[in-house]
C-alpha cells in the first residue's frame, strides 16, 4: 500500500514545480499553467490526508470545491488575457510594464 | 458556543440573503432593458441601491443576535462580524454612488459592474465570518474573482488591462499558497473547522509532532491573507493595480478587501492558533510565535509603505502606498492579542473607511475636470475650487493623524492599546512612521495650494456634480467632528470585540 507521505512527497514536488514556474515563466498562459499545479498539489493534499488522517469526506469536498473555484479562475484569467492581446498583440508578462515606478 | 443548523440558520442571514437576491435582480433586469439604456441606467443604479440600503436595515436589526456558529459551524455570527457587515454595505454604497458620475467609466455599461460590485460585498461579508477553512477560502475566491474583473472593467484601456493581468496571477499564486497551507494544516490537526484546529494544537502530542511544519503553515496563510491585506512582502501588485484600475474601483478596494484581509487575520490566527484567557484577551498555542511574525510585518509594511510614497509622483499610486502603510497600523492592533487591540483595529478601520474614501472621492472628482492623475496637475485648485482643497486638506490632515481629525484618535487607539500590552517600542515606531508619512500628504496640499499661482490662466471654478457634493459632505463631517463621536465609536469597538468564542 503507498504510504501517506509518497503523496505528500508528490504533492511537494508539484507545488514546487508550480512556483518554479511562475519565477521563471514569460509567457502568462504558462503562469496560469504552473497556478493551476499549485492548486493540484493543495487537492493531493487534502484528499491523501482525508483517506489517511480524518478518514471522511470533508477534504474530499475540500478538493472538490478547489477544482470549481480553480475553473473559473482560469476562465476570468485567461478572458483578461484574451483583452490584453488585443491591446498588445502578445501574452508576455515582459510587455505588460506600462504601470511601474 | 452554540451552533445550529442550516434552515433556523437562515433567520440570521438575511443582509446576505437580500444582497444576494438583489444582485440576481439586476443580472436579469439588465437583460430585460437591453434596448433602453436610459430606463437601463435607473433601474439597475436604483435597484443596488435599494438592496444595499435594506441589506444595511437588517444588517442594523441583526447586531443584538446572541453569538452563535452558524450552519453547523461555517459562519459566525457575532459582534466582530455584524459591525465588518456593516462597514462592507456602507463601503459598498459609497463606492455605488462614486461610479454614477466617473469620467473613467463614462464610455461602459455599468450593469455588470454592479453585479460584480454587490458580488464582492456579499462575499467580504463571509470572509470576515468565516470559521471553517473551506468557507475561508470560498470567500476569498469569490471577492479576488470579482474584484479582478471590477479592476480590469475598462476593456479597452492598456493600464486596466495590465493591472487586471497583474492582479490575478499575483492573487491566483498568493491564494494557491494559502490553500496549499490550509490543506497541510488540515492535516497536522485532521479538522477544517478553526475552533477544532485549535483544540488539537493544544494537545501537546500534535504539537510535538509536527515540528516545524505549524512554521510553514503559518508563513504560506500569510501569503495569501497578506496579499488581501497589501502587507509586506505581497504588496507588489498594489501601487500598480491601484493605479490601472479605474478609480471608484481603487476606492472598493483599498477599504473592502483590505479590512476582510485583516478579519480573517483576526478568525484565522485568534480563533484557530490563539486559545482567550480572562476576558478577551488571548494566549497563542502550538509551538510558533506568531505573534512575533505579525510584528516584524507590520513594522516592515508601514515603514516600506511611508517611505514608498515620499518619491511618487501619481495620486494614485502615492494613496496606494498610503493604505500600505495604513494597514501596517492596523496591523499593529492585530499583532497585541488583546481585546483593547481588536476593538482599536475596528475603530480604526471605521475612521479609516472615511478618510481613504473621501480622498478616493476628491481624486476623481479632480479628474473629471483636469483629466490626470498627476500630482503636478493639481496646481493651483485652491482657486478654482477652494472648498474642494480644504475639504481634500481635512481628508489628507485625517490620514495623517493630525489632532483634532477622526485619523488622530484613530491612531491614538492603536498606540494606546500597544503601550497597554507592553510594547513601548512597537509604539514608537509607529509615531515615527506617522511622522514620515506627513511628508507625503503635505507634498499634495502644498501643490494644491501654493503651486501655479504664478500661472496667469483664468481661473475658472470647477464644477462639481450634487451627488459628489452630498457624498463629500457626509464623508468629511465625520473626519471633523470625530472628536465628538467618540463616545459612539468607543461603544461599537467595545461592541466588536465580542468574538464568538469569547464571554464577556
Amino acid at each position: 500500500m503507498i504510504s501517506l507521505e509518497s503523496y505528500l512527497v508528490v504533492a511537494a514536488a508539484l507545488f514546487s514545480l508550480g512556483l518554479y514556474g511562475i519565477l521563471t515563466r514569460k509567457n502568462a498562459v504558462n503562469v496560469l499553467m504552473s497556478i493551476e499545479l499549485i492548486f493540484n498539489s493543495a487537492n493531493i493534499n487534502l484528499i491523501a490526508f482525508s483517506r489517511y488522517v480524518t478518514g471522511d469526506t470533508e477534504g474530499q469536498v475540500f478538493a472538490l470545491f478547489v477544482i470549481v473555484i480553480a475553473a473559473c479562475e482560469a476562465a476570468v484569467a485567461l478572458a483578461i488575457i484574451m483583452s490584453l492581446y488585443r491591446i498588445l498583440k502578445g501574452v508576455e508578462l515582459t510587455d505588460a510594464s506600462a504601470l511601474k515606478g | 458556543m452554540e451552533r445550529i443548523d442550516t434552515l433556523s440558520s437562515l433567520e440570521f442571514f438575511r443582509p446576505e440573503i437580500v444582497l444576494v437576491l438583489s444582485l440576481m435582480w439586476v443580472l436579469i433586469w439588465d437583460l430585460i432593458l437591453k434596448n433602453r439604456p436610459r430606463e437601463r441606467r435607473a433601474v439597475l443604479v436604483g435597484s443596488t441601491l435599494l438592496g444595499l440600503v435594506i441589506a444595511l436595515g437588517f444588517a442594523f436589526a441583526g447586531t443584538d443576535a446572541p453569538s452563535m456558529g452558524l450552519f453547523s459551524n461555517m459562519v459566525a455570527l457575532d459582534g466582530f462580524g455584524n459591525v465588518l457587515r456593516i462597514l462592507f454595505i456602507v463601503t459598498a454604497i459609497f463606492v455605488l454612488l462614486f461610479t454614477l458620475h466617473s469620467n473613467e467609466l463614462k464610455s461602459v455599461h455599468h450593469g455588470e459592474l454592479l453585479v460584480l460590485l454587490l458580488t464582492a460585498t456579499v462575499a467580504l461579508i463571509w470572509m470576515a465570518n468565516s470559521i471553517n477553512l473551506l468557507m475561508i477560502y470560498l470567500a476569498l475566491e469569490t471577492v479576488s474573482v470579482a474584484s479582478y474583473v471590477m479592476v480590469g472593467y475598462l476593456k479597452s484601456d492598456r493600464l486596466s488591462n495590465e493591472a487586471s493581468l497583474k492582479y490575478i496571477l499575483f492573487g491566483a499564486v498568493s491564494t494557491g499558497t494559502m490553500l496549499f497551507g490550509l490543506s497541510l494544516l488540515f492535516g497536522l490537526t485532521g479538522s477544517l473547522d478553526l475552533y477544532g484546529i485549535r483544540s488539537a494544537l493544544a494537545s501537546q502530542e500534535v504539537v510535538a509532532s509536527s515540528g516545524p511544519a505549524l512554521m510553514v503553515v503559518i508563513v504560506l496563510v500569510l501569503a495569501g491573507i497578506g496579499f488581501k491585506m497589501a502587507t509586506v512582502p505581497f504588496h507588489f501588485w498594489c501601487p500598480d493595480v491601484y493605479t490601472g484600475a479605474p478609480t471608484p474601483v481603487t476606492a472598493f478596494l483599498s477599504v473592502g478587501p483590505k479590512v476582510a484581509g485583516f478579519a480573517v487575520l483576526v478568525r484565522f490566527f485568534y480563533g484557530g492558533l490563539s486559545e482567550p484567557i480572562g476576558s478577551a484577551n488571548w494566549a497563542m498555542v502550538g509551538s510558533v510565535d506568531w505573534q512575533t511574525i505579525l510584528m516584524v510585518v507590520s513594522v516592515l509594511t508601514m515603514t516600506l509603505g511611508n517611505v514608498a510614497a515620499l518619491t511618487q509622483t501619481n495620486v494614485k499610486r502615492l494613496l496606494a502606498y498610503s493604505s500600505i502603510a495604513h494597514a501596517g497600523y492596523i496591523m499593529m492592533g492585530a499583532a497585541v492579542l488583546s481585546g483593547e487591540g481588536i476593538q482599536a483595529m475596528i475603530a480604526y478601520m471605521i475612521v479609516y473607511l472615511f478618510m481613504n474614501l473621501g480622498a478616493f472621492l476628491v481624486v476623481i472628482v479632480v479628474h473629471n475636470e483636469v483629466g490626470s492623475f498627476d500630482v503636478k496637475d493639481y496646481a493651483g485648485i485652491w482657486r478654482r475650487a477652494p472648498m474642494l482643497t480644504v475639504v481634500m486638506g481635512v481628508f489628507l490632515f485625517s490620514l495623517m493623524g493630525i489632532p483634532p481629525f477622526a485619523g488622530f484618535l484613530a491612531k491614538w487607539y492603536i498606540f494606546a492599546a500597544v503601550i497597554k500590552a507592553g510594547l513601548g517600542w512597537f509604539a514608537v515606531v509607529g509615531v515615527a512612521n506617522s511622522a514620515i508619512g506627513a511628508y507625503y500628504y503635505l507634498k499634495i496640499l502644498r501643490t494644491m495650494f501654493i503651486d501655479g499661482d504664478d500661472t496667469p490662466e483664468p481661473t475658472k471654478p470647477m464644477p462639481l456634480q450634487p451627488v459628489y457634493a452630498g457624498l463629500l459632505f457626509v464623508l468629511v463631517v465625520p473626519n471633523i467632528i470625530g472628536l465628538l463621536l467618540w463616545g459612539y465609536l468607543d461603544q461599537v469597538a467595545e461592541y466588536s470585540k465580542r468574538l464568538l468564542d469569547v464571554v464577556l
